[in-house]
C-alpha cells in the first residue's frame, strides 16, 4: 500500500465499519483532530478550557473509533493529565506556577504552521503536476545510455561464454529435463525482495546446468516484460543489472 | 531571436532537467551569467506571446520547458504522459517539515506531526524527494534527512528560499502565547 498517495486509509482502519474508514483518513493524527475541534468550537488557542477540550476530544475518539490508536490514546492521557494539573490548588503568589498547557499550545501552534506550508506546497506542487517536462520521467535519474551497438557474432560469442561456464551435462544426464521458469521465477523474486538490485552471478548458482541457465533466462525476460524488474547492461559484455522495478510495485 | 537564446532553446529542449543559469554559462564560452539570463528572459518572452504551448520556466533549482497546464488533460486524456500521482497529506506534514527543520531527524518529525513517520519517510526516500544528509549527534547518531532537487522541481520552486517565512505565516501574527 502507498502510504503516499492521497486518501490513504491507515491499515488498522480495515477493521471497522465503513464510515469510520472514511472519518479516520480525515484526520494526520491527534493533533489535526485537536485543531480541528478547537476550530469548529471556536476556541482561542491561548486559553484553552481543558474540561471542554478534554471531554470533547473523548467523544470524538469514541465516534471515529479511533480508541486502538495509540497516538490518540497519548493524547487523551495528556489532556487528562494537564486537567488533572489545573486542578491543583494554587497559591497565590506563587511564582513558579507554571501553566501545564504551555507545551500543548507550543506543539499545537508548531503544527498550525506546518499545515499552512501543507496547504502551500498542495497548490504548488498540483501547479507543476499540470504541466509536463519534455522528458520527465521518474526512473530517469541519469542520462539514458546510447543503444548498444552489438553484432550478432559478439552476441554468440556472449551466449556461449555465458553456457560454457555452466558444467557441460554428462553422457549419462542425456535424459532432457524440461525447463523450470515458474522455479527460476520464485527464485529471482526472493532474490529481489531481500535488494534492490542484483546481478546475474545472484539468480543462477555457480555450476548450473544449462536447463538451470535457460529457466533463469526466460523467468528474468518475463518478469521484466511483466515490469517487475528492470534489466541494464552499461557496456557490452558487462555484468547484466537486474534492478527491482519500483513502479511494478504495489508500493 | 539572437543566436544564444537558440543555442539556450535547443540546450533546454535536450535536457531533462532543470539548468542553472550558471550551468548554462558552459554552452559558449564567450558570455556571460548575464548575457545568459538576459538571453532566456528573451526566450521566455518569445514562448510567452509567440502562441507557444510550451512556456520556459525557472523551477526546481533551473530553468526548464514546460507544457502549458491547459493542455495537461488532453495529453493525459491520449496517454502520451502521465502526472505523477498526488501526495497525501500526512506525506505532504512530512515534506513540510523537513523542508522547514531540515536537516532534522526520524523523532523530530514524528514530535511535531504527533504520529510516527517511518514508513511515510521510506517512501519519501524512494520518491526521490527527500535524502539522507548526515546522521544528528544524539543517542544512536540518528539519520538526518533533507530535501532533494527533485523536492524543488516538483513543488514548482526555485530554491528553499521561495517557501514562506515561518514569520510570514499567518499563524505567526501571535508567535508568543499570551500570559495565561
Amino acid at each position: 500500500m502507498d502510504d503516499l498517495t492521497a486518501g490513504t486509509i491507515a491499515p488498522e482502519a480495515g477493521a471497522y465499519e465503513g464510515s469510520f474508514v472514511v472519518e479516520l483518513a480525515h484526520f494526520n493524527g491527534p493533533l489535526d483532530l485537536l485543531l480541528s475541534l478547537i476550530r469548529d468550537e471556536k476556541i482561542d488557542i491561548y486559553d484553552i478550557p481543558i474540561t471542554t477540550v478534554c471531554e470533547q476530544f473523548l467523544v470524538r475518539m469514541r465516534n471515529l473509533a479511533l480508541n486502538d490508536a495509540a497516538e490518540y490514546l497519548e493524547m487523551a492521557a495528556r489532556l487528562l493529565r494537564i486537567k488533572a494539573h489545573m486542578l491543583l490548588p494554587r497559591h497565590e503568589g506563587e511564582d513558579a506556577w507554571e501553566d501545564p498547557r504551555a507545551e500543548l499550545v507550543r506543539r499545537l501552534l508548531e503544527y498550525q504552521q506546518m499545515r499552512e506550508v501543507v496547504y502551500v506546497l498542495e497548490k504548488l506542487g498540483e501547479d507543476r503536476r499540470n504541466r509536463f517536462a519534455r522528458t520527465y520521467s521518474q526512473e530517469l535519474t541519469a542520462p539514458p545510455q546510447a543503444p548498444l551497438a552489438l553484432s550478432l557474432a559478439e552476441l554468440l560469442v556472449a551466449v556461449d561464454r555465458v553456457l560454457r561456464a555452466a558444467c557441460k551435462p554428462t553422457l549419462h544426464e542425456v535424459v532432457p529435463r524440461a525447463l523450470d521458469v515458474d522455479g527460476a521465477i520464485v527464485t529471482i523474486r526472493a532474490v529481489l525482495a531481500l535488494r534492490q538490485s542484483a546481478r546475474w552471478r545472484d539468480v543462477v548458482r555457480l555450476n548450473a546446468e544449462p536447463w538451470e541457465v535457460l529457466s533463469a533466462l526466460l523467468a528474468l525476460l518475463e518478469l521484466a516484460r511483466r515490469n517487475e524488474l528492470s534489466l541494464a547492461q552499461p557496456k557490452p559484455f558487462a555484468d547484466v543489472e537486474i534492478k527491482r522495478e519500483l513502479a511494478g510495485e504495489a508500493a | 531571436m539572437n543566436s544564444l537564446a537558440k543555442l539556450l532553446e535547443a540546450a533546454l529542449f535536450a535536457s531533462p532537467r532543470p539548468i542553472p543559469a550558471e550551468e548554462l554559462v558552459a554552452l559558449d564560452s564567450d558570455v556571460s551569467v548575464k548575457d545568459v539570463r538576459e538571453a532566456l528572459e528573451e526566450l521566455r518572452v518569445m514562448f510567452e506571446e509567440g502562441g507557444h504551448g510550451v512556456e520556459l520556466v525557472e523551477q526546481g533549482g533551473g530553468w526548464q520547458i514546460l507544457t502549458r497546464p491547459e493542455y495537461t488533460e488532453a495529453i493525459e486524456r491520449a496517454r502520451l504522459a502521465v502526472r505523477p500521482q498526488r501526495l497525501s497529506g500526512a506525506a505532504l506534514e512530512t515534506l513540510a517539515i523537513i523542508a522547514y527543520r531540515q536537516p532534522i531527524g526520524r523523532a523530530d518529525v514524528a514530535d511535531i506531526r504527533g504520529v510516527d513517520a517511518g514508513a511515510i519517510l521510506k517512501s519519501l526516500l524512494e520518491r526521490g524527494l527527500v535524502e539522507v544528509v548526515a546522521r544528528g549527534e544524539g543517542l544512536g547518531r540518528p539519520l538526518l534527512y533533507g530535501t532533494t532537487a527533485l523536492f524543488l522541481e516538483q513543488f514548482a520552486l526555485r530554491h528553499l528560499e521561495e517557501l514562506p517565512r515561518v514569520d510570514e505565516l499567518a499563524i505567526a501574527l501571535r508567535r508568543e502565547p499570551q500570559p495565561l
